[in-house]
């Protein structure tokens, strides 16, 4: 699983940044809160769902999870609301809703 | 042992890529930096020179395909002129941001249009803001030996930032001079064997080039700026280590009898030695002149130059190049880095040797006398160039 504990962009100073921004390990773009930049977020019906795992393969950032009951969840710390899961969900299970400050 | 020889100025900068033992040469052919390539496929032809030639199909690919190979570890060289390096322009941008460390050679020429093959500053003036280390030559031993000293300046572990080195078309890239060219044992004492740590390979991946989000763009141009600008110790600890070995000196500021000098001119590249002529003859006659050229461009040598004018009374540069709407640029950065000073010289600029016009020693008389003549008097001309025809209109 993904360390979330990796540095943010907010940790780097221009004195301890890599010579030539070079991104030394990788696959760190995992470690990147890519969910932030989200304007809609995807709301699972676990009463409409069937597991047929749509959503999990046509998620284009891997944001949706199989759990251990074999429903899916998705993670919104990468979760970029694109809505693509909502729209090849065959029951319409997943619904778009706006981000809202709390 | 240095052996003495006569040799072109290109063919200078290719004995330097010969002997620095550089892994890739990719260039593509443009006046008046023909000599260079031309001669480096020829040594990898005829296997004098170990040494990858990438033939491609632009500037654009010929810088790209260096960027590439320092990017595994490959000592790289390139070389280019006027419309080439404008054709590279964003790639140039590229090689200092992503700090490869490599040598360039331009020869400077003239940008279209009118469409114009001969020598001025016009092209490298359109690269001041691209963060390469830049410097200037005069003769044939500079372009020789400014392009060894490049590679062990831009793969300092402390630099790491690609050099351009500047030398004038025609007037220095065809010029045949006497020269010495150095033993390789004495190349090699001085410049190491490349070793870029970030070499790219399959063991251990990492990215070059990656995206900067606004969260870190800012942080990422301060480091190249504050890098940029500590090079400079490292580039006048190179020149040092380089007269310990081959006996040949250099420093930002070059300056020619100018230290008790009221009046200075500011010059660089090989006109600086036809200005020479005439700060002799001057001084002959007991007028109290010198020249000072920038040898450093980029990072400006602040510093060296304040201190090499702090005496002056006046300092007239003389620049080969005309940003538009502006003027000079040279004249314009000598200003604004005197701004500050409490004392210094009245800064006056004139244009002149655009587009190859001939700057003879009687040129750089008339340079020195309306130069002094403007620090007087002032100026109501709209810009001031040697030998224009045609009456100046008023500013």
């Amino acid at each position: 699983m993904v360390d979330k504990k990796l540095k943010s962009a907010y940790d780097f100073t221009w004195k301890n940044m890599e010579v030539g921004n070079i991104v030394t390990e990788p696959g760190n773009a995992s470690a990147r809160r890519t969910g932030d930049w989200r304007s809609d977020r995807p709301i699972l019906d676990k009463n409409e769902c069937i597991k047929c795992g749509f959503c999990w393969l046509y998620c284009p950032d891997a944001a949706v999870k199989q759990i251990d009951d074999g429903y899916f969840e998705i993670d919104m710390y990468y979760c970029k609301g694109c809505g693509i899961c909502a729209s090849v969900c065959p029951k319409k299970a997943i619904t778009m809703v706006e981000e809202v400050e709390e | 042992m240095s052996k003495r020889v006569a040799l072109e100025a290109s063919h200078a900068v290719a004995e330097a890529v010969k002997m620095s033992d550089v892994d890739v040469i990719s260039a593509y052919p443009i006046t008046p930096q023909t000599h260079i390539p031309e001669r480096l496929a020829e040594m990898v032809a005829n296997g004098e020179l170990q040494a990858n030639y990438i033939p491609v199909e632009s500037e654009h690919s010929a810088l790209s395909a260096c960027l590439g190979s320092v990017a595994v570890g490959a000592r790289s060289f390139t070389t280019t002129a006027s419309q080439g390096l404008e054709l590279m322009h964003e790639v140039v941008y590229c090689g200092a941001s992503m700090r490869f460390p490599m040598v360039m050679v331009v020869c400077n020429r003239s940008l279209s249009a009118p469409i114009s093959v001969w020598g001025d500053h016009s092209d490298v003036m359109s690269c001041r803001d691209t963060g390469w280390i830049q410097v200037f030559c005069e003769n044939s031993q500079e372009a020789f030996d400014l392009t060894v000293w490049g590679y062990r300046v831009a793969e300092d572990l402390k630099v790491m930032i690609p050099v351009m080195v500047n030398l004038d078309g025609f007037t220095l890239s065809h010029v045949t001079e006497p020269m010495f060219l150095p033993e390789q044992s004495e190349v090699d004492k001085f410049l190491p064997v490349f070793n870029y740590p970030y070499a790219l390979n399959p063991d251990k991946p990492m990215t070059h080039g990656g995206l900067g989000q606004p969260d870190i763009y800012t942080e990422a141009k301060v480091a190249q700026e504050i890098a940029l600008r500590k090079s400079k110790s490292v580039i006048i600890q190179g020149w040092k280590e380089f007269g310990d070995i081959f006996g040949r000196h250099y420093s930002p500021v070059e300056q020619y009898r100018a230290e008790d000098a009221k009046t200075l001119l500011l010059t660089m590249g090989s006109y600086s030695e036809t200005a020479k002529v005439m700060i002799d003859e001057r001084r002959a006659r007991g007028e109290s002149v010198g020249l000072i050229s920038l040898r450093l461009w980029r990072p400006f040598p602040y510093e060296e130059f304040r201190k090499a004018v702090s005496g002056a009374e006046t300092l007239i540069v003389f620049d080969r190049s005309i940003s538009f709407g502006m003027g000079g640029p040279v004249f314009s950065e000598a200003k604004s880095a005197l701004y500050s000073e409490a004392s210094r010289p009245k800064v006056v600029g004139i244009i002149g040797g655009l587009g190859g016009r001939d700057m003879a020693v009687k040129d750089f008389e008339y340079v020195l006398d309306r130069g002094k003549e403007i620090a007087e008097q002032g100026s109501d001309r709209m810009i001031e160039v040697v030998g224009v025809r045609g009456e100046m209109i008023k500013a």
